[in-house]
């Protein structure tokens, strides 16, 4: 397919980047493409600029602090985050990367993009919700970092906005994670998903049932009280070809149980 | 259109199967655009052209990629690997030989991608379980749904 023309720039530097995105509206950022060219193919985007992220090494890597706060760089991608001894430090994250499609997109989409792109059927949106992530939004003015429920705002949209870009991704330390899914074949988008994480209090994100991950504090681990705390939330999602909006409350429920229970038995 | 100062074409310098390409590129060009019409490298296939069916894998800088999902000028540096490149002269490789002996294409679209794919899985893991070649070979779609005699090939060729 041929894209409508764009002009693609790849700055050596965060500042000119942030530069870049901040002298024309129409600019956009090129994490791994894994969407976004797609978005571009299809025409349900045409930005005028590319902003090619890949010469940013400040983006790029994962460090594992002595307290067991990890620190993703927003290009990583999944492969990497997979191969990782650090990022071990929470299993979960390579587990969950591994199941994002396939191998060669996997190489090449990233946490950042992943995150950024917010679509409901996304796997990282509510993992990193459950996780307690904090993300860092660079912008000419400086840089806020802010929880994930400042962070995802709606459907594909985030709190970076025009001339901003996420640099990281912090995920503190801890172990007990879990994560479910009914997906359209294996390794597929999700129809629902459900991240738990048991790390201090019990912390459930459920995805593809609002326009953004619905993170929630069941009382108890006990299967009966984490399907009351789903009920409570009273979950108006959409009905598409895939799932109705009935089956997928149903799902809600079934698959914050397993994610618990995973997150108990890890 | 694009209104600012950033341009729309870009000269990259590409090496693909050991040969270097110098060209003046479209920003919007694909990678598999620039292989099939600008090098007249046609091994590489277009498919669904969404990103679905891997028929356009090839490895860049030793990281299997769909050329689809990627612009021609962000391969600009790297070194691209092309189903062309995996016979040495006329001596096919191990895996395409086993791809051969084991009726491992029917219609063929699919096998310069499942080629690369299996390429890229031998390379990192020389010794995969029937699981490691499965989930390697998860990107690649065969039309002909010939996945059983594909799989054989590339144990064959892992042994």
């Amino acid at each position: 397919m041929l894209l409508r023309e764009v002009a693609y720039a790849k700055p050596e530097s965060l500042a000119e980047a942030l530069e870049i995105l901040a002298a024309d509206d129409g600019a956009r950022a090129l994490a791994g493409g894994q969407t976004l060219i797609n978005v571009m193919k299809a025409r349900a985007g045409s930005p005028d600029t590319l902003v090619d992220l890949s010469g940013l090494d400040d983006l790029k890597g994962i460090e594992l602090g002595a307290d067991g706060t990890l620190e993703l760089g927003a290009m990583t991608t999944y492969s990497e985050i997979i191969a990782s001894s650090e990022a071990r430090a929470r299993p979960i994250l390579g587990e969950v990367c591994a199941q994002i499609a396939d191998v060669q997109v996997r190489n090449r989409g990233t946490i950042g993009g992943n995150a950024c792109t917010n679509d409901p059927t996304n796997h990282l949106p509510p993992l990193l919700a459950a996780l307690g992530a904090r993300f860092t939004i660079a912008g000419r003015g400086g840089e806020q970092t802010v929880p994930a429920e400042e962070f995802f705002l709606g459907v594909y949209l985030t709190a970076v906005g025009t001339g901003e870009l996420l640099t990281k991704i912090t995920i503190p330390a801890g172990r007990n994670d879990g994560f479910a899914a009914v997906t359209l074949g294996v390794d597929g988008t999700c129809v629902v998903s459900a991240a738990a994480s048991l790390n201090g209090s019990a912390r459930l994100a459920l995805g593809c049932v609002d326009a953004v991950p619905v993170v929630l504090s069941p009382s108890s681990t006990d299967p009966d009280a984490v399907r009351q705390a789903v009920r409570d939330t009273a979950l108006d999602p959409p009905s598409d070809v895939h799932a109705s909006s009935d089956y997928r409350r149903h799902l809600a429920e079934v698959l914050a149980v397993r994610a618990i229970e995973q997150a108990q038995r890890s | 259109m694009a209104t600012s100062a950033v341009p729309t074409e870009r000269a990259i310098s590409v090496t693909v199967n050991g040969t270097t390409y110098d060209r003046e590129v479209e920003a919007r060009k694909l990678l598999i655009h620039f292989l099939r019409d600008d090098l007249d490298l046609t091994g590489s296939h277009i498919g669904c052209d969404t990103g679905n069916c891997g028929a356009c894998s090839v490895i860049v800088d030793g990281t299997l990629v769909k050329s689809c999902m990627l612009l021609a000028v962000q391969a600009d540096g790297a070194r691209v690997e092309t189903v062309e490149g995996l016979a040495a002269g006329d001596e096919l490789s191990k895996l395409q030989q086993a791809f051969t002996a084991h009726h491992a294409l029917q219609c063929g679209y699919c096998t310069p991608g499942m080629l690369m794919s299996a390429t890229a899985l031998l390379r990192a893991n020389p010794s995969p379980s029937d699981d490691e070649i499965r989930k390697a070979l998860q990107g690649n779609i065969c039309r002909c749904t010939g996945y059983w005699n594909i799989f054989e090939a590339v144990k064959a060729a892992a042994e």
